[in-house]
């Protein structure tokens, strides 16, 4: 027999350790050092990372934009106090589960902005008065934020919106009705359309 | 820059259950493996980015296992109810439950010494800074852990383990 750390395994490792993970996610949450829980959920348009804060949701992810680095991102830019504990995020999974079911028109979650500033989150922030099924263009929301010329930053705004579903940013096209770009990719894009369209 | 915590979770939490277990064994170590992942996960932010994660954890894993060894008035060797209750220590049926009393058996610094080495794979200047005292101290009680342990347990050798 050779000392080694194998040596010191056991079958139950995985077992136990996947308890200890969740155990950890619900006691660091108790002691108030969460300050960023995460989770992942599928959807028609791919595994969906989500992210929240104490505040609310924060990150909404999509596959391609490669969960390691978003994680990467949250853990500079918010708090590296990150660990993967779903509970925090149940009500959001709930919520995308029933709108990709197409029971859900609005989302009705604490969202938590903090990883935009300025003219994108001002942007971000009147998104979700595009209604369901409904669509505007990049000019009409640059309008719509009292700054008709900023059409380009609007698109700016679009693109790099955290938290694409749930903030509708694919709810906003090319002035030639085409759909333009979209963090998740145009498929995803045309899928979330094809699904508000058939209401 | 500093990873998210769940990759460090992720990376060192099985060496942390093992050292745990060999310092402490099976029903205590998961105790002491949260208190050590929580009080980590609270000091984080701290944490120089180009630390040692591991030894950093693995440290954190020898206060806390300390304090549980104190909490339960335990005498340094906690080699009492070993024998009688082999299934909490060893993996039942494997028949690594001799190992695991040998292990048990060793005197406290000689345990923790070939649990940071042999099972966290820490350098000895690392472990003496865990233990105190010297590297060259740390390197013998962990050779003399195995001295032990070659004693109690004829069929360990060190085969193959990190130097």
């Amino acid at each position: 027999m050779t000392i080694s750390p194998d040596y010191f395994a056991s079958p139950s490792d995985p077992d136990a350790l996947s308890r200890l993970r969740h155990r950890l996610g619900l006691a660091a949450e108790a002691e108030g050092l969460l300050d960023v829980a995460y989770t992942t959920v599928d959807s028609p348009v791919g595994t969906l990372m989500l992210a929240a804060t104490r505040k609310g949701l924060v990150r909404v992810a999509y596959d391609i934009e490669d969960h390691d680095r978003v994680l990467d991102t949250l853990s500079q830019k918010v708090s590296p106090r990150v660990l993967r504990a779903p509970q925090r995020l149940d009500a959001a999974a709930r919520e995308l589960d029933e709108y990709f079911g197409g029971q859900r028109q609005v989302f009705d979650l604490p969202l938590d902005l903090s990883l935009s500033t300025g003219f994108r989150q001002l942007v971000q922030r009147h998104l979700p008065e595009i209604g369901y099924g409904q669509t505007r263009t990049y000019g009409q929301v640059a309008d719509l934020v009292g700054n008709p010329k900023a059409v380009r930053a609007v698109g700016t705004a679009c693109a790099t919106n955290p938290l694409p579903v749930v903030v509708p940013c694919h709810r906003v096209l090319r002035a030639d009705g085409t759909p333009g770009g979209y963090v998740g990719g145009p498929d995803a894009k045309k899928t979330l359309l094809r699904l508000e369209a058939a209401k | 820059m500093k990873q998210p915590f769940e990759k460090l979770v992720e990376q060192h939490g099985r060496t942390v259950l093992r050292v745990c277990r060999v310092i402490l064994g099976i029903h205590d170590a998961e105790d002491a493996w949260s208190e050590t992942f929580l009080a980590a996960m609270r000091a984080y932010p701290d944490l120089p980015d180009n630390a040692n994660t591991e030894a950093w954890l693995v440290t954190i894993a020898h206060r806390k296992a300390i304090d549980v060894l104190r909490a339960c008035k335990r005498q340094p060797a906690p080699v009492g109810d070993v024998p009688e209750a082999p299934t909490t220590l060893g993996v039942p049926g494997s028949g690594d439950g001799d190992l695991w009393q040998a292990v048990g058996a060793l005197p406290e610094k000689q345990r923790q010494a070939v649990a940071y080495h042999y099972v966290a794979g820490l350098a000895y200047a690392e472990i003496a800074a865990i233990l105190g005292g010297t590297t060259d101290a740390a390197r013998r009680a962990a050779a003399d852990g195995i001295k032990n342990l070659r004693k109690n347990y004829p069929g360990a050798t060190t085969e193959g383990a990190p130097s």
